[in-house]
């Protein structure tokens, strides 16, 4: 269980972050969503201790991100943050492996290749897992850096706009393999997503975010309403029901 | 497949040592060879030091071009030299116990580094950012070390000369004890957190999230790089692109970031192009001041080529 506890945020004079209280519970998929510069991804590199603590208390399985050991967390946590630059000269196996850091402090054994080679699987590349990252497109290297924080195997895993760069195929790609790993593995995963409609397909919750407050908290059935959506985004769009499922026809 | 290219350069750096060693002996040969075996061991530090303090330092601040003289940190060193002959006056100087001085020099020289540089890290500045700094940095100490050259008398001026220049033929071997332990406590350090080195590469971000408490790593790795400059910096004077060309050299002869491989292979191509120079220009051509000008051109060229044309970052 991740909880957040009045945690507010600064920088200068600007308040990012107002008072959140937040609580999400172990397992499934919370979508984080809301306007740019929400707050959104403040918040995940605050419960990721990317960023210190100025006021509140957050804790993820009972360990306070703040006082607890690095890389105790590490076993508990991983974060993709959004448009992590990788500048090292890697090939895409070496990049996953180093999810296997936490665990072995570079020392690699048959299981962490095993655990690998699986990540690699499960994402799509194994094909290309002995490419240099610079030769890959910005899609295929987004794919990497979320094998290699699976490969963490924490049961808390953190994704700041991961479909950044994806196309259509490896977007719903990538959803479906986060639902799969949080249906199968029963991992935890918080995801800050902008296309609303893979928010309302794939998670379980959605927490909308406005001017660092939460401003909706709930299933995607009930928060995907026009109501709802205007009160998050300042404009009016349709929701039509396809098959059970809102869809928000928000470019119309 | 590195590891053969780091057999083939262990081969060469001890064939340079061997030719070190033996090109024209003449007279005492046990006398000669002592002495030799001297300068040897001043000059593998030396290669060592810079070698490792240079890939670290590439490492945390992520970039290829950056060393640690470059950043000013020698100027830095020299700058606290000209500060005790001031303070102390040429004599007071001379009269200080080598080692002690040393070691005063290099608690202080690491503690200004990190104070200087670890604000400027902290910030995630940019490449570009980073290299104006420390140009400005290094101007900053070069001038105040000026100046107080301009206020001492010549007589001090030139007890404080002798230590400001590159200077491979005379080496400081009284000093030579005292900072082995140092290299090699540098050596096995850097070895041990190789991996962690690794990690650091992916930047700060990644790096914490892989679990690694940055800010703690990076200030003690900054300590390790200030003392190894200190080392090479006592010994034989500044050099500014040293680091740069050797560091270069190997990560192209290795095709690898990975510190497992590139740290040893940066030491052997240090120690090649140092005691083989040296081997070269000292014992074949006898024209033993000129490797210091030599290394220093070729390694500005490598700065300017990785500077012109993209340091494949």
């Amino acid at each position: 269980m991740i909880r957040i506890e009045n945690v507010s945020l600064r920088h200068g004079k600007t308040q990012i972050l107002h008072d959140i209280s937040l609580t999400i519970a172990k397992g499934g998929i919370t979508a984080l969503v809301g306007p740019n510069g929400a707050g959104k991804s403040s918040l995940l590199s605050l419960i990721a201790r990317l960023q210190p603590l100025q006021a509140g208390r957050i804790s993820v399985d009972g360990f306070p991100v703040d006082t607890t050991p690095n890389r105790d967390l590490a076993r508990i946590l991983a974060i993709l943050r959004q448009d992590s630059i990788v500048t090292s000269r890697l090939r895409v196996r070496e990049l996953v492996g180093f999810g296997r850091f936490p665990h072995g402090r570079g020392r690699l054994t048959p299981a962490d290749y095993a655990i690998i080679d699986q990540s690699l699987r499960q994402f799509d590349l194994t094909d290309l897992a002995d490419r240099f990252l610079e030769t890959l497109s910005g899609g295929q290297r987004q794919r990497s850096l979320v094998a290699m924080a699976f490969a963490q195997e924490t049961d808390y895993l953190l994704l700041d706009e991961p479909l950044n760069n994806l196309d259509m195929y490896f977007a719903r790609e990538l959803m479906r393999s986060l639902r799969r790993i949080a249906d199968e593995n029963g991992k935890t995963i918080v995801i800050v997503l902008h296309d609303i409609n893979q928010a309302g397909a794939h998670a379980d919750r959605i927490v909308a975010m406005k001017s660092g407050r939460i401003v909706a908290d709930g299933a995607p059935s009930d928060l995907l309403t026009p109501k709802t959506l205007q009160a998050i985004f300042g404009f009016e769009m349709q929701v039509e029901t396809v098959d059970d499922m809102p869809v928000v026809l928000h470019f119309r | 497949m590195p590891d053969r290219r780091l057999f083939f350069l262990a081969g060469a750096a001890l064939l340079c040592i061997v030719a070190f060693m033996t090109i024209g002996l003449r007279g005492n040969i046990g006398f000669v060879l002592a002495l030799r075996a001297m300068k040897l061991a001043a000059l593998l530090q030396v290669s060592v030091a810079i070698a490792v303090s240079t890939v670290i330092f590439q490492t945390v601040t992520n970039n290829r071009i950056l060393t640690p003289s470059i950043m000013g940190l020698d100027a830095l060193y020299l700058f606290g030299q000209m500060l005790l002959v001031f303070l102390l006056g040429g004599l007071g100087y001379a009269a200080l116990d080598a080692q002690l001085k040393f070691g005063g020099e290099i608690v202080v020289l690491m503690a200004l580094a990190t104070g200087l540089l670890l604000p400027t890290l902290r910030r995630r500045a940019d490449m570009g950012l980073m290299l104006l700094a420390g140009i400005i940095f290094g101007i900053l100490f070069r001038s105040l070390h000026s100046l107080l050259a301009r206020l001492v008398d010549p007589n001090d001026f030139a007890v404080v000369q002798g230590a400001s220049f590159a200077n491979f033929n005379d080496v400081r071997t009284d000093l030579l004890a005292f900072a082995s332990v140092l290299t090699i406590a540098g050596i096995v350090i850097a070895w041990r957190t190789r991996h962690v080195l690794d990690v650091i590469a992916l930047g700060a971000d990644t790096a914490t999230g892989l679990g690694i408490s940055w800010s703690r790593t990076v200030t003690g790795l900054l300590l390790l790089v200030s003392a190894l400059v200190a080392v090479s910096t006592a010994l034989v004077g500044p050099v500014a692109f040293f680091g740069l060309l050797v560091v270069a050299l190997a990560e192209r002869l290795v095709d690898t970031r990975r510190h497992a491989v590139l740290l040893p292979a940066a030491m052997l191509t240090a120690v090649i192009i140092l005691v083989g120079g040296q081997a070269l220009f000292q014992h074949a051509l006898g024209s033993s001041s000129t490797l210091g000008v030599v290394i220093e051109f070729v390694g500005g060229l490598a700065f300017l080529v990785l500077l012109v044309f993209g340091s494949r970052k």
